[in-house]
C-alpha cells in the first residue's frame, strides 16, 4: 500500500487530492494536511467583501467530505518536509502541527511515498510596513484575501457608507501593496464591486474611487495584458481596463511600488522614480505572495531548503529557472510535470510551484525598485494542474515508478476567468475572458503571443451569471456530490 | 447617457485617450435578451478554451 500525502486543501490541492482518491481506491492511503477546517470557494470572497454573500455562501466543512472520499484528514500545518528520513529510518516524512482547538502545537510526523505541496502563498503582508498584521486584518487597510479578511472588509465598508450619508466624503484606494504583487484580477473586481454598491447605496457621488497597482498599463494582469478580437480587431486589454475606468469614473495610478502604508496614507515609488503619497478613508491593498515558508531537512538533519524551493519560497520543478533576461524566455521554461528535480517523489501544484520568472515583463525603477507583477496562477490553470500532477502519481502508484508523468504546462494552456464588476440579477456585470495560452508563446504566436481566436473578453450581464453558476458549481464539485468529476476545473 | 461618461474624460489626464462606451453599448451590457443570446456565446467559446486545455 503507497501513502500519498498532499499539504494544503485548497483550489489545488483538493483537486488533487480527490481525484487521487478516486482513482486509487482504498487500496491506497491519500492523505491531506491542511490548516483550516473549511474549505474557500476564494474568488467569491469578493462578494462577501461587499456584504453581498456571507462566510458561510463561500465555505463549508472539509471533515465529511474527506470521510465521504476516503481521505484521511489532519487538520494541520505542515512545518518541514524530510525528503531523506532521518536517522533512523529510510522512509521520508513531513513534521505537521496540529491547528485543532485545543491541540494548538501538537505535532505529529507523517511518512509518505508521494507528496504533493499545494499550499498556496503565504499572504506576504510584512514586506509592506503598515500593510497588515499577520493575520492580514491590518490597522490602516483591508484585506478580501480569506473569508474572514472579508466579512471584516465589509464591516469597514459599511462605515464609509454612513459617513457619505452623513455628508462626509470618502476616498477608495484600492489595489496592490507591493511592487511585486500579483492577484491584479481580485482587486479590480473589488473596485468595481464597490463602485456598483456604492450606486446601489446612492452615495456614489460623495466618493472618489482610485486604483493603484504595480502594472505598467492598466489591464496587464500579470500576464502581460492579452489582446482580444473586437469588432475585426485584435484589441489590448489596456484599451478595454481604461474604457471601463473611465466609464466607472475610476481613476488610477499605474507602474506604483507602495512601500509604505500608514493611517489614511499610502507612500509609493513609480517606475519613473518619482515618489508619491497617497490619502485615503478605505482601502483595499492585495499583499505580495510568497511560499508558506517551509523546511527541508536532510538525513543527517542539514538544511537543504534552498535545494527544494526557490528564495521566495516555493517549490523547484521542472522549469528552467536559468533562462536570464526577458530577450531569452521561451515558453518551455514553463515547467510542465511539476516534479521536483532532486527527489523524483515530490509534486508541487497551483500558486506553491516556483514559477521559472514572471510573464510579465520585469521593470525597475531609476533607483533599481523592481516594479512588476509576479506571475498569477488563477483558479483554473491551479486545478488542472493538480489534476494532472494526480494522475502521474495514481499511474507511478499503479502501473510503477516509470510510468510516464502527465504534463500541464501554463504555456500550452488556457484560462477561461470571469472578474465581476458588481453583483445583481439583472443589473450585475462581469468581465468574462479566455486566454490561451496562458503563458505568452512568441514563437508560435509572434506578436501577441497568444491565439486570437481563443483569446476574447466581454462585459455584460451575461458574465454575472456565468460568476454566479460558476460559484454554485464549484463549490458542488468540491463537495464531490453527484456527477462532480464531470465540471472541469 | 454617453454625455454623462464622456464627462468623465479629464483632458490631458489619465484616460484622455481611451474609448468610452455610448448609451446603447452601456444599454446592451444589462439588456436580458441580448445578454442571454451572448450567455449562449460566451460559454461556448470557454468551453472550447477549457477543452483545449485539458
Ligand atoms: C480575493 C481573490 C479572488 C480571486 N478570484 C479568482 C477568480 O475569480 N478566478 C480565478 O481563477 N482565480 C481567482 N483567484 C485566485 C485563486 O484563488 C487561486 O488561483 C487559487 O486559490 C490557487 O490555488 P492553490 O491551491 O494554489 O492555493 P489556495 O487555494 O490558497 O490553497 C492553499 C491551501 O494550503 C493551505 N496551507 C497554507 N499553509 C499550509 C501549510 N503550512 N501546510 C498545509 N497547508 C497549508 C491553505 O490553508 C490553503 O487551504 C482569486 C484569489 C483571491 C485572493
Amino acid at each position: 500500500m503507497a501513502r500519498l500525502v498532499v499539504l494544503g486543501g485548497g483550489v489545488s490541492g483538493h483537486t488533487a487530492a480527490t481525484f487521487a482518491a478516486k482513482w486509487l481506491g482504498s487500496a491506497h492511503e491519500v492523505v491531506v494536511v491542511t490548516p483550516n477546517s473549511k474549505w474557500n470557494w476564494i474568488p467569491s470572497n469578493i462578494w462577501v467583501g461587499v456584504g453581498q454573500m456571507s462566510k458561510e455562501d463561500v465555505t463549508f466543512d472539509l471533515a465529511p467530505v474527506y470521510a465521504k472520499a476516503g481521505i484521511i484528514y489532519h487538520q494541520a500545518k505542515a512545518l518541514g518536509i524530510h525528503p531523506e528520513g532521518n536517522e533512523t529510518s529510510d522512509k521520508p516524512y513531513v513534521v505537521v502541527e496540529s491547528t485543532i482547538d485545543g491541540e494548538d502545537g501538537k505535532i505529529e510526523n507523517i511518512e509518505y511515498d508521494y507528496l504533493i505541496n499545494a499550499t498556496g502563498p503565504k499572504l506576504n503582508f510584512a514586506a509592506t510596513p503598515g500593510l497588515g498584521d499577520a493575520n492580514g486584518l491590518g490597522e490602516f487597510t483591508v484585506s478580501v484575501c480569506t473569508a474572514d479578511h472579508a466579512v471584516h472588509a465589509n464591516e469597514e465598508l459599511e462605515k464609509t457608507i454612513v459617513k457619505m450619508k452623513n455628508g462626509e466624503r470618502q476616498k477608495f484606494l484600492i489595489g496592490t501593496g507591493h511592487g511585486l504583487c500579483t492577484c491584479q484580477g481580485a482587486a479590480f473586481e473589488y473596485i468595481f464591486n464597490i463602485e456598483h454598491e456604492l450606486n446601489k447605496a446612492g452615495v456614489r457621488d460623495m466618493a472618489d474611487i482610485k486604483w493603484i497597482s504595480n502594472e505598467s498599463f492598466l489591464g496587464d494582469f500579470g500576464v502581460g495584458g492579452l489582446h482580444m478580437k473586437s469588432m475585426g480587431f485584435a484589441v489590448s486589454s489596456k484599451i478595454f481596463a481604461e474604457s471601463l475606468f473611465t466609464e466607472r469614473n475610476v481613476d488610477w495610478i499605474i507602474g506604483a511600488h507602495v512601500n509604505k502604508v500608514e493611517k489614511g496614507k499610502v507612500h509609493y515609488e513609480l517606475l519613473s522614480g518619482e515618489m508619491g503619497e497617497e490619502e485615503f478613508d478605505f482601502s483595499m491593498l492585495i499583499p505580495p505572495f510568497a511560499g508558506v515558508g517551509l523546511k527541508a531537512i536532510a538525513k543527517d538533519g542539514t538544511d537543504i531548503t534552498a535545494t527544494l524551493f526557490a528564495p521566495n519560497g516555493f517549490l523547484k520543478v521542472d522549469a528552467n529557472y536559468a533562462a536570464g533576461a526577458y530577450e531569452n524566455w521561451k515558453a518551455s521554461d514553463w515547467p510542465k510535470t511539476y516534479q521536483n528535480p532532486t527527489y523524483g517523489n515530490i509534486f508541487a501544484c497551483g500558486i506553491a510551484f516556483a514559477p521559472p520568472h514572471p510573464i510579465s515583463k520585469p521593470m525597475s525603477s531609476p533607483n533599481g525598485t523592481p516594479i512588476n507583477p509576479t506571475p498569477p496562477r488563477t483558479g483554473m490553470p491551479s486545478g488542472i494542474i493538480g489534476k494532472a500532477v494526480a494522475h502521474s502519481i495514481c499511474d507511478r502508484i499503479t502501473k510503477g515508478e516509470n510510468a510516464p508523468l502527465h504534463e500541464a504546462s501554463m504555456a500550452d494552456m488556457g484560462a477561461a476567468c470571469v472578474a465581476s464588476a458588481g453583483k445583481g440579477l439583472f443589473d450585475g456585470t462581469a468581465a468574462a475572458m479566455t486566454i490561451y495560452p496562458v503563458v505568452p508563446d512568441f514563437d508560435k504566436y509572434p506578436g501577441t503571443g497568444r491565439d486570437t481566436d481563443y483569446t476574447f473578453g466581454e462585459i455584460g450581464l451575461a458574465g454575472h451569471w456565468i460568476k454566479h453558476i460558476l460559484h454554485h458549481l464549484f463549490i458542488w464539485k468540491a463537495k464531490l456530490k453527484f456527477g462532480w468529476t464531470l465540471i472541469p476545473e | 447617457m454617453s454625455k454623462k461618461v464622456e464627462s468623465n474624460i479629464k483632458a490631458y489626464g489619465n484616460n484622455f485617450t481611451t474609448m468610452t462606451p455610448g448609451p446603447l453599448a452601456i444599454a446592451m451590457r444589462t439588456c436580458k435578451i441580448w445578454q442571454l443570446i451572448r450567455f449562449v456565446v460566451i460559454n461556448i467559446k470557454m468551453i472550447i478554451v477549457v477543452n483545449k486545455s485539458h
